[in-house]
């Protein structure tokens, strides 16, 4: 009888990521700490900040992995969810402000500017940190399943669904971008203090920022691929490849798609919520069509349906603007654009594919032919 | 016959598409562990037919009943999966990026296919044996951990059929089977259904008249949406109004 799961390469799995936590978590915060400032190994306070910036992209687009690597159904308004988590935990900092705020108010600074006397109702829960936390995670969560609803229930698929999350896109930042939403209109949430008592400002705090997200992307990649790896996981793939056969498996498709949409959009709150303290601001800018569709790019260019794709393609794709926008800030946007177009019709299977395919290239000519090639040739 | 010896009833059902009667009042019934072929030329309803039966297309008017009297009508296709109707497409429809195992393995029948019992649930051991089994009865057991996208086109018709008969359906609908196989490779799916039919009904739409005889005891012939004509193969083909609708055809179109 055969096994169930070919498993040669879990090991190699388990190994690279206790390799991956060993560096991110040890190696380089010791690296900011350790060494004197002109060490040309030492890892910057603001260097390690912009990393932790990029492990919080990096678990967006985790989310849009499941989603669109997986189960193939494209969400182009992931930016919604994380700006959900992100303002949900911006309105908590900009609560803890205080009277340090520059008019000495207790309210935030924009609500004194746009005449609001007293703190709006909806507010109050995020006077707590929990009520930010928890908020983060679950107004995304409840929010995609409503809307996952109904959308999946009334079938609406492929471009038809990729167009009506764009239009949620755009929706939500003409929302957010309101004054009378009362939250900070385009100017959005900034000029936090503290989080938890600790200094924003304080390269400790954001250090202990850095720790919290690389502990989170890895909680994150772990559940992802826990589902990946289960038999709901496979469904997923089989919903990609063939929708109507899973339906006549007994499967109800649209309760898988609105499963992994709401854990894609739980994944993008958390971003948005470890986002937020660690860059200082959000704004409507964050959270519209363009950076719902960086998100594709990032997932597409690290390559889709591999999970450590999307990381090192969020990673990629962040670090390749931070650096090019040093030289060729116009540049950007085409530079963006034209990787997305070569990527998605010469690499296909993106970063990973590339490596892979290098991989197998460097072995062949030793290795014996495996059982699956011997299944193609027959 | 009586009643109670029929899984499948369907009476006067009509599929009315803006006017185009894809059935028009179709009366087709189909008993226990019974293999029954259907025949007719294109567009005669063939599929049609298994898509009101298996829930993908709803009918117009009609009723469909099913093993005791179960009315499929109105029903999902989940739903009437559940009760013990597989469908075998007509092009393989198979999870080309999973590999044989798990093209299978997630067509098992389970008490439950929601999304948390199948986010824990691992195979037992009867299942796995099950899966066995079933690749051993397709020939698929050397490809068992091959990605099923890299079969060759008998190999996936035979998948499908493997994963529709762990669904342990006790009405099988087959659509054109045989379509692109070779000789051999039709011989071979022949046998299989023979050997299905033992244990379940089986419906099998084919063109092939060479396969029908192989195969068939009973064969319906459909056009225009209606059953015509019903009997043996020799009976079939002995039929007046048959030998009009394909040979006739045959004879005008030269």
């Amino acid at each position: 009888m055969p096994e169930p799961i070919p498993a040669p390469q879990d090991r190699r799995m388990t190994l690279s990521f206790f390799v991956a936590g060993l560096i991110f978590l040890v190696v380089i915060p010791l690296l900011n700490v350790l060494p004197s400032e002109d060490a040309w190994f030492q890892v910057s306070d603001f260097r390690l900040n912009q990393f932790g910036k990029f492990l919080a992209f990096a678990i967006l687009a985790l989310g849009l992995d499941l989603i669109w690597g997986y189960c193939g159904v494209l969400s182009l308004g992931q930016g919604v969810f994380f700006g959900l988590g992100a303002y949900c935990m911006g309105m908590y900092l900009a609560l803890q402000i205080g009277s340090e705020s520059v008019y000495g108010s207790e309210l935030p600074d924009f609500m004194v500017w746009t005449q609001v006397k007293e703190l709006p109702l909806f507010w109050y829960p995020f006077k707590s940190f929990w009520g930010g936390f928890f908020g983060a995670l679950l107004v995304p969560v409840l929010f995609a399943t409503l809307f996952g609803f109904l959308a999946f229930r009334s079938r609406i698929k492929g471009v038809y669904f990729a167009i009506i999350t764009q239009a949620l896109a755009f929706a939500a930042w003409l929302v957010f971008n309101r004054n009378e939403t009362r939250l900070g209109g385009t100017n959005g949430l900034t000029d936090f203090k503290q989080l938890l008592g600790f200094r924003l400002s304080d390269p400790s705090t954001q250090r202990g920022l850095y720790l919290v997200t690389v502990l989170a992307l890895g909680a994150a990649y772990l559940l992802c691929r826990y589902i990946v790896a289960s038999r709901a996981g496979k469904v997923l793939v089989a919903i990609r490849d063939s929708e109507s056969r899973v339906t006549f498996s007994g499967y109800t498709p649209w309760v898988y798609k609105l499963f992994v949409f709401v854990v894609a959009a739980g994944l993008a709150g958390l971003a948005g919520m470890l986002y937020v303290p660690q860059v200082g601001i959000i704004t409507p800018a964050q959270i519209g069509v363009l950076p719902s569709l960086e998100v594709v790019i990032w997932v597409a260019v690290g390559g889709r349906g591999t999970l450590i794709g999307a990381i090192v393609g969020a990673v990629a794709v962040n670090y390749g603007r931070s650096v090019l926008t040093n030289y060729f800030p116009e540049a950007w946007p085409f530079i963006l654009g034209g990787l997305f177009v070569i990527v998605v019709t010469m690499f296909p299977d993106g970063l990973i594919g590339m490596l892979r395919k290098v991989r197998e290239r460097l072995k062949a000519p030793s290795a014996p032919v495996s059982k699956a090639e011997g299944g193609t040739a027959a | 016959m009586t009643d109670g010896d029929r899984i499948l009833t369907c009476e006067h059902v009509i599929v009315d598409y803006d006017g185009f009667k894809a059935l028009n009042n179709c009366n087709f019934s189909v008993h226990y562990n019974e293999l029954r072929v259907v025949i007719g030329p294109n567009g005669a309803g063939k599929t049609t037919l298994l898509d009101v039966i298996c829930g993908k297309t709803p009918p117009t008017s009609g009723t469909i009943l099913f093993g005791n009297g179960i009315s499929l009508v109105g029903k999902n296709a989940e739903d009437i999966t559940k009760l013990g109707v597989g469908r075998k497409f007509q092009a393989p429809s198979i999870y080309g990026n999973l590999s044989v195992w798990q093209n299978l393995d997630l067509s098992v029948k389970r008490a439950s296919k929601g999304v948390f019992p199948t986010l824990v649930g691992k195979s037992t051991p009867a299942e796995r044996e099950r899966i066995s089994e079933v690749l051993e009865t397709i020939g698929l057991t050397e490809h068992a951990h091959a990605r099923a996208g890299s079969l060759s086109h008998g190999q996936k018709q035979w998948l499908e059929i493997g994963m529709v008969i762990l669904q342990e359906p006790s009405l099988l609908l087959v659509d054109e089977p045989v379509a692109g196989m070779s000789d051999k490779e039709t011989e071979q799916t022949g046998q299989l259904l023979m050997t299905l039919a033992e244990k379940q009904a089986i419906v099998v739409i084919e063109h092939d008249m060479d396969f029908v005889r192989q195969i068939a005891n009973i064969v319906t012939v459909l056009a225009e949406g209606t059953v015509i004509c019903e009997g043996t193969v020799e009976h079939v083909q002995a039929d007046e109004h048959v030998r009009e609708i394909y040979l006739g055809r045959a004879k005008v179109a030269h």
